[in-house]
């Protein structure tokens, strides 16, 4: 990621994205398992559940769950209009399954609405029901090493549009994908301890965007008591 | 499921990966118990992120007694048609042909509960050997403990169901969470002890004294009847909760149903909490515990 942001205090070096406050939207889903791995990766991040919160967030991440249940309540709270700002000032977003749900501009089986931020079309619990969850492992345009996919009740992206990038397919269909600031998948990275989709989405995230992109929080001053890094 | 019973509980594979997987989707939610595919309608439009498929809700097998079974497949069957959100539903403890024909019909969770009449008096479904996760009630750690060296992918407070009285959910939620607290402080060389106070296996009684956690989702039910109740279990450490009668008992289901979804995402909000506790009509009667006989409490079945 030769675009990022580099800064150094002379002992250590940060990228941008070290410095993101990242939200996970914590209505209902494994929001705990994404703070887990943000916490592992040491990156700094809060539980979103009103458009308070959303104050000082740089990227969000829309986790697992259900996606009937997540979408009341956005729609209750608000915070569906806050998301759709937050997308239109170029925040990064990240959608896994129940997220993917609602970040596409289609939605089958059942339809619901959604916000419409990413050019594809998705059907619900598309391989069938629990007993169809399962792990795989496929390549990525992420790394060069397979990583573990968790799908569970997953849906299945049946079109992808012209803006929208395929980083990784399974079983001949999209899993992993990017449309500008906006990353989804239908897995659950969040269940497993490989940092890749993370690690990436963070580096996206601290991208200069040129779209009214928040600048990266000023690092600490060299001269200052040493800066643990997080 | 193979009938030898001989998975011998592997906490490392892809099947029990997806199965706490699935647990892990359901947190912050309320699941819901249902009768038929209409109250489950109800309980999805509410926001419920999962419904629990059952003949009769607690408060009514209280009353009418008889042995209560594993509802019928006709009535899951319609229920699971109607809703996208997954469908659980409640065997007898120790039943595992029930638990077959609930996994041959493909629900997505099981249930062994002691809210049904229990099948066998010593011997707890060997939940390893199947593909479809599960959930048990517990106690304290020590039952918590041995439902997961079974294969349990989630927990939830016992409660005691149908009785519209939270205290009981509130007990074992604080007994379960203090035990853990308390092996957090041990040194290594006492927890064998513990373990066998417990009744629970070495194992797992290290991995709590390690992350002070359960290592599968805690859930609460069995007695919550008001979003303020959902709340408390909340606060408590429940990550979630189930509801039982104490939604289709009241005067108004729908309302109630909602309001106390609400309340479980926004439980430390508490003016969240308190708009979803007006205008909400009766919750359920309920019952004092101490009024219970004891052979009537539902919580004792299963050990």
């Amino acid at each position: 990621m030769t675009v990022n942001q580099i800064f150094s205090d002379g002992q250590d070096v940060w990228e941008a994205w070290e410095f993101l406050k990242v939200g996970i939207l914590a209505v209902q889903g494994d929001f705990d398992a994404h703070g887990a791995m943000l916490a592992r990766m040491g990156v700094e991040h809060v539980f979103v559940r009103t458009p308070r919160d959303f104050d000082g967030v740089d990227a969000i991440i829309l986790p697992g769950g259900e996606s009937t249940t997540q979408w009341k309540f956005l729609v209750e709270e608000g915070l569906d209009k806050s998301l759709r700002e937050h997308a239109a000032r170029g925040g990064a977003i990240f959608g896994t399954c129940a997220g993917a749900i609602l970040l596409a501009k289609e939605v089958s089986n059942p339809t619901q609405p959604s916000l419409g931020l990413s050019d594809i079309a998705v059907a619900r619990n598309a391989y069938g029901r629990q007993l169809a969850s399962e792990v795989r492992h496929e390549v990525t345009a992420l790394s060069p090493a397979p990583i573990e996919m968790v799908f569970i009740r997953a849906p299945i992206i049946e079109r992808t549009g012209p803006g929208v990038e395929v980083l990784a397919s399974s079983a001949g269909k999209a899993v992993l994908v990017r449309q500008g600031r906006i990353l989804i998948a239908t897995f659950h990275p969040e269940l497993t301890t490989d940092t890749t989709v993370h690690d990436y989405f963070m580096r996206m995230a601290g991208q200069p965007n040129g779209a009214g992109d928040r600048p990266a929080k000023t690092p600490a001053p060299s001269s200052a008591v040493p800066v643990e890094r997080r | 499921m193979s009938a030898t019973q001989g998975n011998d509980g592997n906490y490392s594979n892809d099947q029990w990966r997806v199965k706490v997987g699935l647990a892990e989707m359901l947190k912050g939610g309320v699941i819901m118990d249902v009768t038929n595919a209409e109250q489950a309608r109800i309980a999805e439009e509410a926001g419920a992120c999962a419904v629990m498929a059952l003949e009769r809700v607690p408060s009514d097998i209280r009353k009418e007694g008889g042995v209560a079974r594993m509802a019928s497949p006709k009535i899951i069957r319609e229920i699971m048609n109607t809703v996208s959100i997954p469908v659980m539903a409640k065997v007898r403890i120790g039943h595992f042909a029930e638990a077959a024909v609930l996994e041959a019909l493909q629900v997505d969770f099981i249930d062994e509960s002691e809210v049904l009449t229990p099948a066998d008096d010593e011997n707890h479904v060997w939940k390893h050997d199947f593909k479809v996760p599960f959930v048990c009630g517990a106690r304290n750690l020590g039952e918590a403990l041995r439902r997961i060296a079974e294969g349990a992918a989630m927990i939830r407070t016992k409660g005691e169901a149908g009785s519209g009285n939270v205290v009981e959910a509130v007990r074992h939620m604080r007994t379960i969470t203090g035990e853990m607290r308390r092996l957090t402080t041990l040194r290594g060389d006492e927890l064998m002890h513990v373990a066998k106070e417990l009744a629970a296996p070495l194992d797992l009684v290290r991995e709590i004294a390690r992350t002070g956690k359960l290592p599968v989702p805690n859930f609460s039910a069995g007695g919550i009847a008001t979003p303020a109740d959902a709340a408390l279990v909340r606060h408590l450490g429940a990550e979630s909760v189930f509801v039982g009668s104490g939604i289709f008992k009241s005067s108004d289901p729908e309302k109630r149903a909602r309001a106390i979804v609400k309340a479980t995402t926004h439980y430390q909000d508490a003016k969240a909490v308190l708009e979803a506790s007006e205008e909400l009509g009766e919750a359920m009667k309920g019952l004092d515990i101490r009024q219970i006989e004891e052979k009537d409490l539902l919580q004792t079945r299963g050990w």
